[in-house]
This record gives C-alpha cells, structure tokens and sequence, in this order.
C-alpha cells in the first residue's frame, strides 16, 4: 500500500465518526453524509498521489464531502429537503480554509441513533455504522442476522432519523438521564457482542470490544459529570481485564471462578475501580454502576484471594430493584449458592431459580441451564444434572464452552 | 416460518477426527437435537451418510442416467440437515450458530415454501 492509501486509511480511521457526525448533524441525513465521505475518500485516493497529501487531510475531506452534499442537494432541488440542506452547509462552507478545527460531534450523533424513536434492535448496529464505518456484513455477523436483513434495517433506521426529524443535539439535563441510557446500553451491546463472541480470539481482530471501550471513553470525557457514563466504561473495562484469563494454553474454556488473577490486566482494573470510584463520589447510583461493583467484587480476589459473596448478592439485590432482568436473577441466584457454599448453598440457589417464571423464554436461554446444571451437580442430584448438562450443551454456540460443559458432565455421569 | 439448516462438511476431515474428537462431536449433536426438541422447533432431522455411498440419478430429455457419487464433486459436503419452526429467520440464524457442525464446517440456512 502507498504512502498516500496509508494516509487516507489512517484518517478514515481517526476521523470517520467525527466527519459523519458533523455532516449529519446539519444535514439529518447520516446516508448522505456517508455517501458524500465515501466520494471524497475515492477523490482523495484519485488526487493526492498528484497534488501531495494535504495539510489537514481531515477538512480536505470534509470540504470536499460537502461540495458532493451541496451538488446532491441541489440536483433535487424540487424537493422541500434540499432547500435546508443547501442553506445549513453553506453556512459554513466559507470557513474551510484547511485550518478550521472540526468540532466532535459524535455524541450528538450517538443520541440520535439511540434515539427513542428508533427500534431498539437496530440502536447498536446504526452507531457502528455511522460513528465507526462498519460495514452491513461485518454488523451483520456481529449481531447474527442476515447482511440483506441488517442492510434493510440499516438504511430503514437512517430514513427515520432524517424524516422524523430525530435531534442531532444532546439533551437538556433534565432529559439527558433517560437518554444518555439508551447510548450507553447500544455501546454495552457493542462491548458485549465482542465479548461473547465464539473463539474470543476472532473478537480481537473483529474489535468489536476495543470499539465498544473507545466509544465508551468518548462519552466519559463529553458527559464526565454522568456517573453512569463513567460506570459503563468501569465494567468494561473489569471484563476487558479478564477476557485473555478466559482461555487456558490450550485455547479451553476457564469459568470466572478457576481463573488465576495473576493473568488479569492490572492496569484495566485500577483505570476501572479509580473511574467506579468518581461516579460513587456523585451519589446517584444505577444499573451500569452496580454491575461495574459486582465485578470490582470479582476483581478484589487478586488482592484478598478470597471472594466476598455476600457483597455480591446485596449488589445482585440491588440490581434486581433498578432493572429486573433474567440475566441478574440467575447470577443472583448461583451467587447466593457461592454464599452459603456445599449443597446447602446449592439448594438455595436451585430454589431461587425454581422461583423464575418458566416461561418459553427459558427453554432455549443458554445460562439458565449451565446454571441450573452446575447447582444441581453440586447438590448431588446427577440425574437431572446430566439432563441439564445436556440442554446446555445443545444451547451453546461457543465451541469451547461446549467442551467445557462436556467435561463437567462427564464429571458427573460417573 | 420453516427453515431447513444444511449442515455442510468435509467428510474426510470428519471421518479421520480422532476418537475422542469425534466421540465428543456426537454427544454434542445429540444434545443440540434434544435442545430443538425441548424448545419445539425441531420438526425432521437426518444424518446422511457418506457420498462415497451416493448416486445420482439424471434424466435430460427423458433419457436416464445413473451415476455413482454425489451430483457434484465440492470441497465440502452435505452431512445432515435439521427441519426447524421457528419465529423468523433470526431465530433460525441463532439455532444454526448453536449447531456443532459450525465449528468445522459451514450451516446453510434455506428458507421452506410454503
């Protein structure tokens, strides 16, 4: 690759989100402004080999993106969109003289993909997109649906935010609490598909998890006063540090429990407990918070080597009040067992299960089951353990927790 | 909506796994069966065996041909299939990846007519 294709690589890297956002945020159209970008990468390929790489490569694009927008708008100039569209970059189109520092405005652009008007499911995927550049098949494989299908969605999700007219601005602080959750929680669903991913090792060189923390830092230092922005970042942060002590040499499964916190990343865990520890200064706990404790929790075993499971159930209590959810009710479950700990800790945390609706949802949802059957070995019923062992296995898509899980049966059957 | 999973493999990496290997990937099928079952999507499924014991019958312009072997030489091959019901072809997408021939070879999901 040329020096030339290096540059333009490296900026379309750095400088993406931070061009889309500010095209988008006058224009409404994130599609437009991608396609305008897009034009101006292929121009700058075309034309900087001859006229050299210039000053600022990042306002070079940007002035030429919106030259592309402003051709684009005025070739429909019928329509009622154009008219602002033309007005709101010309505005500024006289001050590109290469020296303007271009705002950051992804955060305006993330509370508008995570907008409440925008379907939930498509809330994470639109942010890869538009704030990172991912495209439709890399998201697609991320979150396990069809490309064509994420595609439709993608480009259903983008027309909604310019004909609804959704905000690019950030909230009011009286609105900014409800809001700023549906941005952490898309960025979490970044963090979290690159964390559960098959393999581990393909999520490195997919990324999806340093893209959810680089997303997370954005936050923290736009909103730093928002304790829960702060308590996202601390929790992925605490499974970051963790995620190499997830596989042994051999590439196997280790459960949280049996992992040597020698192998955990120190230095993850001390960025996290100092920004857990800013956002418990400011007094207004939540969900992000508390999950952030359970896992500095977790992380204080490499100091004390034992693990503090009443703690863990009072967080796990807690986080039931703000939010309850399936997945806390069976970690609060098999943590209460670890509390009391033998078969009598067993029973209880089987009983707490047994309080859970069984519903459909159940029947095909992975931890209920590796939950179940680890409790009720440990209870000493092999019968149903074996049986439980068994749906957690056919449930399980990672070939390694797989064999974990077959290992553990085994274990058991005999 | 009716899918059918393919469950496409190589055979000779397949046949040649060690014992152990192998005896641990059909325990995990068994398992990956009985979880379709208990979750009720699971309407037909069928392991095929090899293509070496396959034959191909062809009839252009009414005049029959019959040949051993499968209808086409490919890399990888057609070991198994499952018939699921499911909501939509997301849900068919998360049973495929739950599918222990993900691992080594390729899960093809088709939508059923009708």
């Amino acid at each position: 690759m040329g020096i030339v294709a290096k540059t333009a690589e490296a900026v379309a890297r750095a400088s993406y989100g931070k061009l889309v956002a500010f095209l988008a945020a006058r224009t409404r159209d994130v599609a437009g402004a991608e396609d305008a970008l897009s034009e101006a990468f292929a121009a700058a390929l075309a034309d900087w080999p001859q006229s050299g790489i210039p000053r600022s490569p990042e306002a070079w694009l940007l002035t030429v993106a919106r030259r592309k927008l402003i051709d684009t708008a005025r070739r429909r100039r019928t329509s009622d969109e154009a008219a602002p569209t033309l007005a709101l970059l010309a505005d500024e189109l006289d001050e590109g003289d290469g020296r303007m520092e271009i705002p950051d405005e992804r955060l305006r652009l993330m509370f508008a993909c995570a907008h409440p008007a925008i379907d939930a499911g498509v809330r994470a995927p639109l942010i890869l997109q538009a704030v990172l550049g991912f495209d439709a098949p890399r998201i697609a494989s991320a979150f396990l649906v069809a490309p064509a299908t994420m595609s439709q969605r993608l480009v259903r999700a983008k027309n909604r935010l310019r004909q609804a007219g959704i905000p690019f601005h950030i909230p009011e602080r009286d609105e900014l609490a409800p809001r700023l959750e549906a941005v952490l929680e898309a960025i979490y669903a970044v963090y979290a598909e690159g964390w559960a991913d098959p393999a581990g090792t393909h999520a490195r060189s997919r990324g999806l998890a340093e893209e959810g923390i680089a997303l997370g830092r954005v936050v923290v230092a736009l909103v730093s006063e928002e304790p829960e922005a702060l308590g996202l970042l601390a929790l992925m942060l605490h499974a970051e540090a963790r995620r190499d002590a997830r596989r042994d040499r051999r590439g196997e499964f280790v459960p949280l429990d049996f992992q040597d916190p020698a192998r955990w990343d120190a230095a993850l865990i001390d960025e996290a407990e100092t920004l857990l520890f800013a956002a418990s200064r400011m007094g207004r706990p939540g969900r992000f918070q508390l999950e952030a404790a359970v896992q500095s929790a977790h992380a204080a075993r490499r100091l004390t080597g034992a693990t503090d499971w009443d703690a863990i159930v009072q967080l796990y209590d807690a986080l039931l009040a703000h939010m309850p959810s399936i997945v806390v009710a069976i970690n609060r479950a098999v943590a209460l067992a670890q509390r009391l700990g033998g078969s009598e800790g067993a029973a209880e945390g089987l009983a707490a299960l047994d309080a859970l609706q069984h519903g459909r949802e159940l029947a095909d949802y992975q931890p209920y089951w590796a939950a179940r059957a680890a409790l009720l070995a440990r209870a000493g019923n092999a019968t149903e353990a074996i049986e439980a062992y068994r749906r957690a296995i056919g449930l399980e898509s990672d070939p390694a927790v797989r064999r974990f899980l077959q290992t553990e049966l085994a274990r058991v059957a005999t | 909506m009716k899918y059918l999973l393919l469950n496409y493999m190589n055979e000779t990496t397949m046949l040649s796994l060690p014992k152990e290997d192998a005896g641990r990937m059909h325990a995990a099928y068994m398992a990956y069966v009985d979880a379709m079952n208990k979750a009720g999507v699971l309407l037909a499924n069928h392991g095929l065996r090899p293509t070496s014991e396959a034959t191909t019958v062809r009839a252009p312009g009414g005049k029959q041909t019959v040949l051993d072997g499968p209808f086409a030489e490919t890399k990888e091959q057609l070991g198994g299939y499952f018939l699921i019901e499911v909501a939509d072809l997301d849900a068919a997408l998360s049973w495929a990846a739950r599918c222990p021939g993900a691992e080594l070879g390729a899960i093809e999901v088709r939508p059923v007519w009708g």
